[in-house]
């Protein structure tokens, strides 16, 4: 029972025997902002198909996040991204504490580390005023320090942002993917979108598994977004990737960070932050690179020598602690300051595009946007009223009780006593339920974001050859 | 916490590789109730993987394959009385010297008279030596190379490139052609590869393996799978790529150090290994640490011998608990990244084998090691081998006679 056969779901209609199903609607691209959208749009009497090009869910930009839970305080104000992350914010909190997706209030620093930047401070407090966000507090250098004893010297002072926090970006694409399958949305992965044929009734999606017929299409694809849009005849924003470096930390750094110490920032971006992770860790960056290949997500000698000496004088102690994983993401950038999001009521077409990495704090919000523009255009939304329960995702959170702690758990299954990966301490029992749920991994990749096996210090220099082994009895055993 | 069983033991050694093993089957030997917890499915340690000969040289004086040995000792371990408990993780610390452990049986306390970490070394993966680009599948360590070839019979790769040349880079190499995978290059960073001068010899020429030295990796080709490797000549600054379908980061070795920090011992930041003064004791009173996980790394029989040697360090406390006399540090300097043990106390034992251990981060031909204690020279040795960094330097203990166990600070180096 994967999908469409959700008691209560609206079914897609086949016009005849063998022929294409039709959907209302059909997401493309399966982020963290699809799966939203799929998840929301299946809320209501709709039948949904979500299809991604990729063989998961989460796989391109989703998964390389800086992990942040935003606030919003530092959104430009006025603009519908400042609105939808602020809302997001509380939806995605939420959700969290209902799915048990990993989120830790931590809490943020911002520090400011010349005089400049130091005079910059109450100009950002007005902004988070302006955004609806009152809870900023200008601090000293010594409340700086008293606050995250380990920072490097040269602090003037900083901004406490007492709500941001940190989230697991893997989970919460996951979570909602689950929640939109659960409640009937068809997730079709390895459909990458070639074609759009627009009807007077509905839009042919030709994809490389074949035809998708769709009323409405939604267009959340990240890095392709302005190619989908293109195919419906617009020109409205090219997508610039936006690479971000990042390094990981060993979780013994755990300890010198305790929330999420940011930089002020400039017109180039963010600048690099320093953050504990939900699994534990210590990240350092993103790098700011606008790039033109959209697969360029490969880290460059440069920009990791240059976050490495960044961490060093940031968290001094971090030049002691070992590196656990190096890698990249790329953001959706545009040309435009805001995200682009848009109805072509003529060709039943919604467009998202622009959503960079505060699309993870915001993509619940953009759902219930998404929803509302429908309505506007003339989509009946009738809300159901038998839902199934949010997922109850798994706690790979370090601020949760992993399987490996819960003697109850152990007692009921002794798979989850079993421990395979020893440096994220993730058990059989674990692996076995990613590759047994509804949305399993198709490789080590989606094994690792599910589970966190083999992410850790040793990077599978102990577990890596059960795991994989794992994976395959697992592929074989679903085959069968 | 509910659902917790607590149990007490005399002794409890984490890790059964050969340090653990030996120190814990002469501790029940000597009669002691001794608990080991390893968390893998079988005891036996990093050997059992190892399929080649060169195991039980100096311990057992004959040469045997690293899962024949490891299935020896553990053997030995079990007969002398000693428990051996196979899919128990060691969590954390539930008290000075009582053990956090998760096993399918459930959780447990182990609260110990002594501990003693065996816990052993890994080598450094990709990211902690910062080699840029996407993360294909198709990159690993020697350890996951020789569990994927000999537990799991599983390795699919034809073009191997093997970064770092050490005695471990050429047990890759093995590995590597028992799997059907051709070497199409060795890297060593170095002017001379790491590995003792017969293997640096013989091997390129035995095994048909191209060695480049002064050779740096700087860069993984591919995005699903490896295609290739960018290198760096480090004297020139050209670079180059080979194509291969698996890079093997060998060697470069890090104490699995994760309880000796979370005990709050100190640790040598250069190793990672938990500071032993010459009988194994670590800074907490009653935890010790032996093999690999105090000098990574040196041979197994090297290993083993060190759990002998802690073992009678361990009856000793168990009979009379009492606080070590203060002892005098010994420190590495440039180019020597660590030495153990570190810690000379008045009335110890010298080090296992009447050795000190360390490791040089430079190639040196012609070398001597000095001490130097309150700023002057106590001892100096001309060294009748070469130094090679990826190589441990096994240094006569007999150094350490000129120390002054009432006097200041020890510093080792090399001339």
């Amino acid at each position: 029972m994967a999908e469409g056969a959700a008691p209560g779901a609206a079914t897609a209609t086949s016009p005849a025997a063998g022929g294409v199903p039709t959907y209302d609607v059909a997401v493309v691209g399966a982020g963290v902002v699809g799966c939203a959208v799929a998840r929301e749009l299946a809320g209501f009497d709709l039948s949904v198909a979500l299809l991604e090009a990729r063989d998961d869910v989460g796989d391109v930009t989703s998964k390389a996040n800086t992990a942040i839970w935003h606030t919003g305080f530092d959104a430009s104000p006025g603009t519908l991204e400042a609105r939808l992350v602020a809302r997001g914010w509380q939806l995605l909190g939420d959700y969290a504490e209902a799915t048990g997706i990993p989120l830790e209030r931590t809490g943020a620093l911002l520090v400011a580390w010349d005089d400049e930047q130091r005079d910059a401070l109450p100009g950002l407090e007005r902004k988070a005023r302006e955004n609806g966000y009152e809870r900023c507090e200008i601090v000293d250098a010594e409340r700086v320090y008293a606050l995250e004893p380990a920072l490097g010297p040269g602090a003037r002072g900083g901004l406490v942002v007492p709500d941001e926090g940190i989230v697991c970006p893997w989970t919460t694409t996951l979570a909602l993917a689950l929640d939109a399958q659960a409640r009937g949305t068809a997730v079709r992965l390895g459909h990458h979108v070639d074609g759009v044929e627009v009807g007077a009734t509905h839009t042919r999606l030709v994809t490389s598994a074949g035809p998708v017929d769709a009323r409405w299409v939604v267009g959340a694809a990240g890095l392709g977004a302005d190619h989908l849009d293109r195919a419906f005849g617009h020109e409205r924003f090219t997508v610039t990737p936006r690479r971000g470096q990042l390094l990981v930390f060993d979780k013994l750094a755990r300890r010198l960070v305790d929330r999420v110490v940011l930089p002020v920032p400039t017109a180039k971006g963010k600048g690099v932050l320093v953050s504990p992770t939900v699994y534990g860790n210590v990240m350092v960056g993103p790098t700011a690179e606008d790039l033109a290949d959209r697969r360029a997500t490969g880290t460059t000698e440069e920009g990791l020598a240059g976050l490495l000496a960044r961490s060093e004088g940031l968290v001094p102690a971090l030049a002691d602690e070992e590196l656990t994983a190096t890698y990249a993401g790329l953001r959706a950038a545009t040309e435009h300051r805001d995200y682009v999001v848009e109805v072509d009521a003529a060709q039943r077409y919604l467009c998202l595009g622009g959503i960079r990495s505060t699309g993870l704090t915001s993509s619940m919000a953009l759902g219930e946007h998404v929803a509302a523009l429908l309505a506007d255009a003339g989509v009946e939304l009738t809300p159901r009223t038998d839902l199934p329960p949010p997922p109850a995702m798994p706690p790979i959170g370090e601020a949760q009780r992993r399987p490996y702690a819960d003697a109850e758990r152990i007692a009921a299954d002794p798979d989850y006593g079993r421990v395979v990966c020893f440096c994220e301490r993730v058990t059989r029992g674990e692996v076995r339920d990613a590759l047994a749920s509804p949305l399993p991994p198709s490789d080590l990749g989606g094994v690792r974001r599910r589970t966190r096996a083999t992410m850790g210090r040793c990077q599978a220099f102990f577990c890596g050859a059960e795991v994989a082994a794992m994976l395959v009895e697992g592929a074989r055993g679903g085959a069968r | 916490m509910s659902g917790v069983a607590r149990r007490t033991v005399d002794v409890a050694v984490v890790g059964s590789g050969p340090s653990g093993l030996v120190a814990a089957r002469r501790l029940a030997a000597a009669g002691a109730d001794v608990v080991v917890l390893e968390r893998e499915a079988a005891p036996g340690g990093v050997p059992r993987h190892s399929a080649h000969t060169g195991y039980g040289l100096r311990d057992r004086h004959r040469l045997m394959t690293g899962p024949a040995y490891a299935a020896r000792l553990a053997e030995e371990a079990d007969a002398a009385g000693a428990t051996l408990r196979t899919e128990a993780t060691v969590t954390g610390w539930a008290g000075p010297r009582a053990l956090a452990v998760t096993s399918p049986a459930g959780l447990e306390e182990l609260d110990a008279g002594a501990v003693v970490l065996a816990t052993g070394a890994r080598e450094r993966p990709r990211p902690a030596r910062l080699v840029a680009g996407d993360r294909p599948m198709g990159v690993v360590t020697t350890g996951l190379l020789q569990q994927l070839v000999h537990l799991h019979d599983r390795l699919s790769a034809s073009r191997a490139v093997v970064v770092g040349a050490e005695l471990v880079s050429w047990s890759a190499v093995l590995t590597l052609r028992e799997a059907g995978c051709a070497t199409v290059l060795m890297t060593s960073e170095h002017d001379v590869a790491e590995a003792p001068a017969p293997l640096r010899w013989l091997g390129p020429r035995a095994l048909g393996v191209p060695l480049a030295t002064r050779t740096r990796v700087a860069r993984i080709l591919g995005r699903g799978r490896v295609e290739g490797v960018e290198v760096v000549d480090t004297r020139s600054g050209a670079r180059s790529q080979v194509a291969c379908d698996l890079v093997v980061f060998t060697g470069s070795w890090r104490a699995e150090g994760e309880l000796a920090r979370t005990a709050g011992l100190q640790v040598d930041p250069a190793s990672g290994a938990p500071v032993v003064d010459t009988e194994l004791r670590t800074s907490a009173p009653g935890v010790f640490a032996a093999g690999n996980l105090v000098h990574p790394v040196d041979t197994a029989d090297v290993a083993a011998l060190g759990g002998a040697h802690v073992a009678d360090a361990v009856r000793r406390w168990l009979e009379a608990p009492a606080l070590p006399p203060r002892g005098v540090a010994l420190a590495a300097e440039a180019p020597l990244a660590w030495v153990a043990p570190t810690v000379l106390r008045p009335g110890d034992r010298p080090p296992p084998r009447r050795r000190l251990l360390a490791w040089s981060t430079e190639a040196r031909a012609l070398a001597a090691v000095r001490l130097t204690q309150d700023g002057r020279e106590i001892a100096r040795r001309r060294l009748p081998w070469a130094v090679s960094p990826g190589r441990v330097l096994r240094l006569p203990a007999g150094l350490l006679d000129a120390v002054d166990l009432a006097g200041g600070p020890v510093r080792l180096t090399l001339d």
